[in-house]
């Protein structure tokens, strides 16, 4: 279910790190307590994020979120399908769904983030 | 058994502009008694449009059938109990209606001359009056259209006295239980918002209160009774640390229901406070208004309050204009006055004995549910309650049927819906206020209608989850509503 | 009932109170009242507002008939009193007239899309600029001179503590238009919203599309505000603006001393996510069949809560019904004839009472009063039942010996000749007279 090689945070975002990018996402769990997704709000090409700041936001009928930056960086690119199909973070959230790509300014934050055994556990005790 | 409502056929309709035919009009204007002038000339050619591609052409008798078949598509307080909580739908007496309608009062211009208007000012007069009898407020403006719009000007004027003190602050409390109103309004009045705990009993919990305020707290706005419909009991208390140390207390005057005639704000320390007059006063929601939001206050605020203000010289009511202190203009003109004047004939019909009952038969109602659904519903939050109760779907959840689900089946009972999910404390809150509206008959037939639906999510949580059954329109897609929005007619 | 509720009297259920919030005592508000004494209550009310007078006022607020349909609608008790139609199941009716509100607003002012209604058109004012700022970046905003000056005053009060400096421009003693190069003198790199109204304060048809070039060039939004809704049935639509904020009282509301109206913000599809207010969209149920909800909710209070667009939440749905019923009754042929109505009226005044500004008008003008202060001459018609009209010195010192004068079409020419004729008498020569 959640990829080995992903690392995690505590606010359910995953990101993927070769060589200097980062690729982002939210985790199934996150996309399963949002519920449909309707919306997703994303930074601009260029925009700096700082680790464990606000990135954008994913919002469902109801309900918007907060997604935060797992890792901090620069934006090189955001997923151009999410617009036109938000409900692919439902469907595919740690693949075809990522959120951004980003080049990473302070590769040794990763440390910070959890593995896919340490989420697991973390969102089992959660529940 | 569901002995409300039985299906009837319902009128399929179609929009206004699939309707249409060219030609067809269902307007009369007389005679022009003048030349007619040529709008290209008037005007500029340039500024003169084309048609108005797409409006409607139908006739009268397709008008008026267009708007019947429409409004049999909705529940209403005309149809039985509405128990949204916190919204306090009660019976809109239609005299309201028909004074509001008068047309000395209907088509009072606010710019004719005072000396002509002198029927209406003395209308806002007189309900300023009332208002601040019942809240115990030493003063209150009538310019707010909303409650919102109340708590935004009830917070500037909050600023406006802590800035003459020399120091505006920088924050606003705000319960984890509030409106989301409170929150937005601090935000446009230019504060931060700090959220607070409510206690294990669903009150404010003083003692975190007085660790919390300290210098840069502008206000704690706080609803009493909370929307748990639970009386804030340590009310004084709270409202003495906050003075202690220069900040103020704001009250959301939304439940105002649970307490006319009972308790009034400015006895109990409230320094400023709003009033939502289409819910306690009985003027119609209309379908989401208008409405009005007065906001009272105590006598330190009345030099700020928006301009203009009444005041009586010479026998004659005239608009004061120049108040130097005020926070301006929330609003072009006065107020609401034709929600004002609905208001007002429901304090004259009631008078102040007639209100005061009011207040016990709501809360009376409200507890008579609580006492009837507690063994079937779970109750999160035991402290006594007022004017509304909320439960929680704690018990039918763990069945798969959750508070939205039990809403919507209570539709096919024939009732609306109580306040879905919220309070946002309460996991799966079912918000239920009855009013003072209901009498025994339509409160037990909400009652069985309630406890048959909490017997079909044992037996048959399907049924509950699939609601509702007997509109001419089922659940709707919301999902795709908010993916593709579609916001206009297109040909 | 008491029973079931294990109290032996109504009273105990207000036991738990601290007895220091108690009142002690019955509200000092006099006895109910039946039904019949109400209404002579406020028919009295009425009759010391002595109606029965002719009135030549605008300024926002207008007199045009209310077609009977409009009261026989919102009177149904299936939209009167029903709320917010958040359960969209049983709240279909409201919904599609909701619907057809929007469209309708989208049809006449020329913009994509368009909300279920603001308060009224003076707070849509300011709800307007802070969606300018949320879409540009930029809290500066410049409005008109020529815009309702109450309008303007609501502005002020809302911008006071949003870091969003609101400064106006000038409009040309000639003309009555905006004053362009002092426009463009004060447009900076900070400013986000450019507002004007069209028609004007003053009635004057204003120039929307050398505006919108200005504010676009700076990288501002355009809003155009409009209080005269019924000219938007011959005037071109001001496509050019991003935002339109409008008052629709012109269209059945009763003028009511001041409210309830209803305001709209329209705007450009691209704007939908900024926009406060509520909306009504179209989707299906779960047999397939067309329904309607509201949607686009995560912009609103009791979701985003601080970080909301606007924090709206009752609106002005049945007001806003009344403009969609009257829309339907005038339709796409009978507003367009109201509206020639109203510029033939007000034509026909002007011709006897010559407008002080140059620009074009729709169905209000500014007019200058000669040998006399307006307020004295308002007082010499009063003796007439007439009313004069608007004294802009309160508004516009340099305009103190000016009136703003409004005919619609229920301006009859007898009493248009009356004005003229009671005005064109000065005092002195009618104190002979009487």
């Amino acid at each position: 279910m959640y990829p080995e090689n992903f690392r995690y945070t505590k606010e359910h975002e995953w990101v993927l790190v070769e060589g200097d990018t980062g690729t982002v996402g939210i985790t199934d769990h996150a996309q399963q307590e949002l519920g449909d997704i309707v919306y997703v709000d994303l930074p601009k090409p260029g925009a700096r994020l700082e680790q464990g700041k606000s990135l954008g936001s994913v919002e469902s009928v109801k309900a918007v979120s907060d997604v935060y930056a797992p890792v901090s960086g620069e934006v090189l690119e955001i997923n151009p399908a999410l617009a036109d199909a938000p409900e692919t973070l439902n469907s595919d959230p740690h693949g075809a769904a990522w959120l951004v790509k980003l080049r990473l300014s302070a590769p040794a934050e990763v440390a910070n983030l959890m593995s896919a055994a340490d989420y697991q556990a973390y969102i089992g005790a959660e529940k | 058994m569901i002995t409300k409502v039985r299906n009837h056929p319902s009128q399929n309709e179609a929009l206004l502009f699939e309707r249409s035919s060219p030609g067809k009009k269902a307007y009369q204007l007389p005679a022009l008694d003048v030349p007619p002038v040529d709008a290209a000339e008037a005007l500029g050619a340039a500024n003169v449009r084309a048609g108005i591609e797409g409006f409607p052409e139908v006739s009268e008798v397709e008008a008026i059938r267009h708007f019947t078949r429409l409004s049999t598509w909705n529940y209403a307080i005309d149809h039985g109990m509405y128990p949204l909580g916190s919204c306090t739908m009660k019976y809109n007496p239609r005299i309201n209606e028909l004074v509001a309608r008068i047309d000395g009062l209907a088509w009072s211009h606010p710019y004719q001359p005072e000396a002509l208007a002198q029927g209406s000012m003395e209308v806002m007069a007189r309900v300023e009056a009332a208002l601040a009898e019942i809240t115990g407020m030493d003063a209150v403006t009538l310019q707010p259209a909303a409650g919102a719009h109340g708590e935004l000007t009830g917070i500037l004027l909050i600023r406006a006295l802590l800035e003459k003190r020399g120091n505006p602050r920088k924050k606003i409390l705000i319960p984890d239980s509030a409106h989301g109103t409170n929150p937005a309004t601090a935000a446009i009045a230019g504060y931060m918002v700090q959220n607070i705990k409510s206690s294990d009993t669903g009150v404010l919990d003083v003692s975190a209160l007085d660790q919390i305020v300290d210098r840069d707290v502008a206000a704690l706005m706080v609803t009493n009774p909370n929307t748990l419909g639970v009386f804030e009991h340590n009310i004084i208390q709270a409202a003495e640390i906050l003075h202690k140390k220069g900040a103020m207390l704001y009250m959301d005057g939304a439940n105002m229901n649970a307490l006319v005639g009972i308790a009034r704000p400015g006895d109990f320390g409230v320094d400023v406070m709003h009033l939502n007059l289409h819910k306690t006063f009985s003027t119609p929601h209309g379908g989401g208004g208008p409405g009005a939001g007065p906001v009272a206050v105590k006598k330190a605020f009345e030099p700020f309050l928006p301009a203009p203000r009444l005041k009586r010289s010479a026998r004659k009511w005239t608009w004061d204009y120049k108040r130097k202190h005020s926070i301006g203009r929330v609003k072009a003109f006065y107020g609401n006055f034709g929600v004002l004047v609905r208001a007002l004939a429901y304090i004259l019909a009631h008078g102040g004995e007639g209100l005061r009952n009011a207040t016990v038969d709501a809360v009376l109602n409200a507890v008579y549910i609580r006492k009837q659904l507690e063994p079937y519903f779970d109750l999160p939050y035991s402290s006594p309650n007022m004017h509304e109760v909320v439960f929680s779907d704690h018990r039918q959840a763990a069945l798969g049927v959750h508070t939205g689900d039990i809403a919507k089946r209570l539709i096919d009972y024939g009732f609306h819906p109580y306040t879905v999910s919220f309070p946002l404390i309460v996991h799966g809150a079912l918000m239920i206020e009855p009013t003072e509206t209901e009498g025994k008959l339509e409160l037990d037939e909400f009652v069985g209608a309630m406890i048959s639906i909490a017997k079909e999510a044992e037996t048959e949580p399907q049924l509950v989850k699939n609601a509702p059954y007997g509109t001419r329109t089922s659940r709707v897609d919301e999902v795709a509503a908010a993916r593709k929005p579609v916001l206009r007619w297109k040909p | 009932m008491l029973e079931v509720c294990g109290v032996a009297s109504p009273e105990e259920l207000f036991s738990h109170l601290p007895e220091a919030v108690r009142l002690a005592r019955p509200l000092n508000l006099p006895p109910g009242i039946s039904e019949y004494e109400i209404v002579d209550y406020f028919r009295a009310r009425a009759d010391e507002n002595l109606a029965g007078f002719t009135s030549f006022l605008g300024a926002g607020v207008y007199r045009h008939f209310r077609p009977v349909l409009v009261d026989t609608v919102v009177s149904r008790g299936e939209f009167l009193t029903s709320y917010t139609p958040y359960q969209a199941e049983i709240a279909q009716g409201t919904l599609t007239t909701i619907f057809e509100f929007q469209t309708m607003i989208c049809q006449l002012t020329g913009m994509d899309v368009a909300n279920a209604s603001m308060y009224d058109g003076s707070t849509a004012v300011p709800e307007a600029a802070m969606m300018a700022a949320r879409v540009t970046g930029k809290g500066r905003a410049l409005i008109a001179r020529s815009a309702h000056p109450e309008y303007r005053e609501v502005l002020r009060t809302y911008a006071r503590y949003q870091g969003m400096p609101v400064e106006e421009f000038g409009y040309l003693s000639e003309t009555g238009t905006i004053d362009l190069e002092d426009l463009e003198r004060k447009m900076d790199s900070l400013t986000g919203a450019v507002i004007i109204q069209s028609p004007n304060f003053f009635g004057i048809v204003d120039q929307v599309k050398a505006a919108a070039e200005i504010a676009h060039r700076r990288g501002a939004l355009l809003v155009v505000v409009f209080t005269e809704a019924v000219s938007l049935g011959i005037l071109e639509p001001p496509a050019e603006a991003d935002i339109v904020a409008g008052e629709l009282q012109s269209f059945a509301i009763s003028p009511s001393y001041g409210g309830p109206y209803a305001g709209i913000i329209a705007t450009k599809e691209k704007f939908i996510r900024q926009m406060p207010g509520r909306l009504v969209g179209q989707t299906v149920d779960s047999r397939g069949n067309r329904a309607f909800c509201l949607t686009l909710a995560t912009r609103e209070q009791h979701i985003r809560r601080e970080k909301a667009t606007s924090n709206i939440c009752t609106n002005q749905a049945l007001i806003a019904l009344m403009a969609a019923v009257f829309m339907t009754v005038y339709g796409k042929q009978g507003l367009r004839e109201l509206a020639e109505q109203n510029l033939a009226k007000a034509h026909y005044l002007a011709a006897k009472f010559p407008p002080r500004f140059q620009g074009k008008f729709f169905n209000e003008f500014v007019a200058r009063v000669e040998g006399r202060t307006p307020e004295e001459l308002n007082r010499a018609l009063l003796k007439h039942k007439i009313i004069g009209g608007l004294p802009l010195g309160r508004f516009y010192p340099e305009l103190a010996d000016s009136m703003l004068l409004c005919a619609t079409e229920m301006s009859r020419r007898t009493d248009m000749d009356a004005l003229v004729a009671q005005s064109a008498t000065l005092p002195a020569a009618k104190e002979v007279l009487a």
